[in-house]
């Protein structure tokens, strides 16, 4: 026998026994990886004639690429690293140097490995000019591995986004871009660590500032608006391509214009614009009747998102989200003294279970809905959210519940469940 | 065991037996009692055969549909650990010109599918004609050398086409022939368009294919032929007299072969071969016995 590494090549990891996605299909089949890197079997049989080094036996469980969380909300200053500040005191707390960032990124990358997250997009939510300059340079792009999943770049959401429709994020920071993209450089300072950006398209300027972020390589997601549907086309004929948490933070859908919802089935864009949409599937903020009515009309474009915030994985109390305060009662979040949501406390493996569970759109479906689609979406489908012979390694096994049961990064197993 | 049946076969006119020169029928009711079996044949020799490191056993395979029920089979084998490949060297009969590698209906893709991935063959043992060769003859030869530094194949599978061909030993092929490019039957290529979004284009024209002779080389051949479709080649394989325009004919003449084939298969065949061949069903299936 030949084994890879007596060639002289990498060793060759042969997964057995075991179901994997791939093109909207579970299939029995085995997932062979080397250097950190999905391998095309036949290739290494035909060509290189060498066998795996290791054949692991997966007990018939369901190989799928890890999952992609677009949307895990965060302020720098308290709640993106709330693992480090809560226990020392929460809000007030100093965050200045580039070794607490660091801290709290690593926390959050890490608490999200058990759920089978092995990328995501840091989200920091609108904040003023300063804490953006000092905050967006040290949350760096990276690869995952044993410490942590990967960061892709940074989701900003706001501050360019309405005032109405703010949500829990705070009003007095919310900015509109009149001088187009000057406006927003001068807010954010340093762009070169973002993925994408959430803005809402009624302001002025919008379409050039969507280009100027499309030619940057930075997605760009309508929401946290009150546009109607032409000002969502319009956003998206100049290169949008993902509404924020859909149906959330936006005008309901009205039969004569059903706003931003309408994306799902405009066809005044060119057909071969995708229009993806991040869906909080975790029970409270979206309701099980509209995940099925975004499922039915645009199934491929869905992107399930946490939307998490700090209080993730924390019991019920008060914790603080930016400069406010968050009560936490079960699943539910709201800003201290209203009804407002805040931030999801569910992790994605659950919303991913809750949305199969509510749709009955199969698993396949459900777990492209966390990995593949965002990687579309961002552009990045050749490297992650596939199980494709080329990519990257990064994939999780389930079993038949969609509990997750082992996370990979790059072919190192991260994490596994006792 | 063979002496009885010889004696026993010395009185049936159609097929003659000289010595221990020996061909069965073997008939099975339906595809996938075929299929079993000839999994089960495959297993025996490979086991009786004792191989090991020093001691490979050398196979030669079949593509097409015919065969699909049997690689299934032999997987299984591999998967319940009854059967390991690792000291097993396969050579496939044949392979298109000109196709990619990994095109889905290539040889290549098709081993591949239905028997490499899924068992312990080493990559370096499983040797499949490389049509994309820069020198075909070359390819040919050098395929006919390595079968030869093997030691020659203990046990050659093959299917036929309704028409009796061989791997693509196609009508009028000679029966002595090595492995070497064909140029592909005008009903071949039509046959295959479907295969190929009915673009006769994209249809190879040619092949590398093993000869007649290349078979009839090796010390055993078995032969699987299954329905009513193949019914007049098999008719033609084994009731009439060897001629090169049935090619499959020619194993008449072989030591050892094995006609494996289901009941619509025999829908030509003379009812008397039919009865005999069934009456020593009993000894065939000794054959397949476990140790």
């Amino acid at each position: 026998m030949a084994p890879s590494s007596a060639k002289g090549y990498g060793h060759l990891y042969q997964y057995t026994n075991c179901r994997i996605l791939r093109d909207g299909k579970i299939f029995i089949e085995d997932l062979w990886v080397r250097d950190g890197k999905i391998m095309n079997p036949e290739v290494l049989f035909f060509v290189e004639k060498v066998n795996a080094d290791q054949r692991i036996d997966c007990s018939n469980m369901i190989i799928a690429p890890g999952f992609i969380d677009l949307q895990i909300n965060g302020k720098p200053d308290s709640n993106l690293f709330l693992f480090t500040l809560i226990p020392t005191g929460g809000c007030g707390y100093d965050f200045s140097t580039e070794s607490q960032v660091e801290e709290g990124l690593k926390k959050v990358s890490h608490g999200v490995l058990a759920h089978g997250v092995t990328s995501f997009c840091p989200t920091v939510i609108t904040s003023p000019s300063s804490v953006y300059k000092q905050i967006l340079p040290k949350i760096k792009k990276k690869n995952g591995s044993k410490e942590g999943a990967g960061v892709l770049g940074v989701h900003i959401e706001g501050p360019f986004i309405d005032r109405e429709k703010r949500g829990a994020h705070p009003e007095k920071y919310i900015k509109d871009y009149d001088n187009g993209f000057s406006d927003v450089l001068e807010v954010y300072g340093d762009l070169s660590n973002v993925a994408m950006i959430t803005l809402a398209p009624e302001k002025k300027k919008t379409v050039e500032v969507i280009q100027e972020f499309c030619k940057r390589g930075i997605a760009v997601s309508v929401g946290h608006s009150n546009a109607n549907l032409s000002q969502g086309e319009e956003a998206v004929r100049a290169g949008a391509k993902f509404i924020t948490h859909l149906f959330n933070a936006m005008l309901p859908f009205h039969h004569r214009d059903p706003h931003l919802v309408g994306l799902l089935t405009s066809d005044k864009f060119p057909q071969n614009r995708k229009v993806y949409y991040g869906l909080i599937s975790d029970g409270i903020h979206t309701h099980p009747a509209a995940l099925r009515i975004a499922h039915r009309v645009h199934p491929e474009g869905i992107v399930l998102v946490t939307d998490a915030i700090q209080a993730t994985f924390l019991p019920d109390g008060t914790y603080p989200f930016g400069e406010q305060t968050v009560v936490v009662k079960g699943k539910y979040s709201y800003l201290k003294d209203t009804n407002t949501l805040a931030g999801s406390t569910a992790s994605l493996d659950e919303c991913v279970r809750l949305f199969a569970k509510e749709t009955g759109c199969g698993h396949a479906l459900a777990l492209e809905a966390a990995s593949l689609h965002p990687a579309q979406m961002l552009d990045i489908v050749d490297k992650k959210g596939t199980l494709d012979f080329g990519s990257d390694a990064d994939f999780i096994m389930l079993d038949d519940d969609l509990q997750v049961r082992a996370t990979f990064i790059a072919g190192e197993c991260v994490y596994r469940a006792q | 065991m063979v002496e009885d049946e010889v004696v026993r076969g010395s009185d049936f006119c159609e097929i003659s037996f000289f010595g221990l020169y020996i061909m069965r029928l073997v008939i099975h009711d339906s595809y996938d009692d075929v299929s079993l079996w000839a999994a089960k044949y495959v297993r025996r020799r490979i086991i009786d055969h004792n191989a090991g490191p020093d001691n490979f056993f050398t196979l030669g395979l079949p593509t097409g549909s015919t065969p699909v029920g049997m690689y299934k089979k032999l997987v299984e084998f591999f998967k319940e650990g009854s059967l390991s490949f690792k000291h097993v060297k396969t050579f496939n009969m044949d392979e298109y010109v000109g196709i990619p590698r990994d095109h889905p209906e290539s040889y290549h893709s098709f081993m591949w599918n239905n028997l490499f991935k899924h068992i312990d063959i080493d990559p370096q043992n499983a040797h499949i004609l490389d049509g994309n060769a820069k020198d075909l003859i070359e390819e040919c030869n050098s395929f006919e050398e390595k079968i030869k530094e093997a030691g020659g194949i203990r046990l050659f599978i093959g299917g036929i086409g309704p028409d009796g061909h061989i791997a693509f030993n196609e009508p009028g092929s000679s029966l002595v022939s090595r492995t070497r490019v064909k140029s592909l039957a005008q009903e071949t290529i039509l046959a295959n368009a479907r295969f190929f979004n009915n673009d006769l284009t994209q249809v190879p024209k040619q092949a590398l294919t093993v000869g007649v002779g290349t078979v009839m080389d090796s010390d055993e051949v078995m032969i699987i032929i299954t329905g009513a479709h193949k019914a007049f080649a098999l008719h033609k394989a084994i009731e009439e007299g060897v001629n090169h325009m049935w090619t499959v004919s020619a194993f008449q003449q072989h030591p050892r072969t094995i006609f494996l084939c289901d009941e619509p298969a025999t829908n030509e065949l003379r009812v008397r071969t039919v009865k005999y061949f069934k009456g020593l069903m009993d000894l065939h299936n000794k054959m397949i016995e476990p140790l």
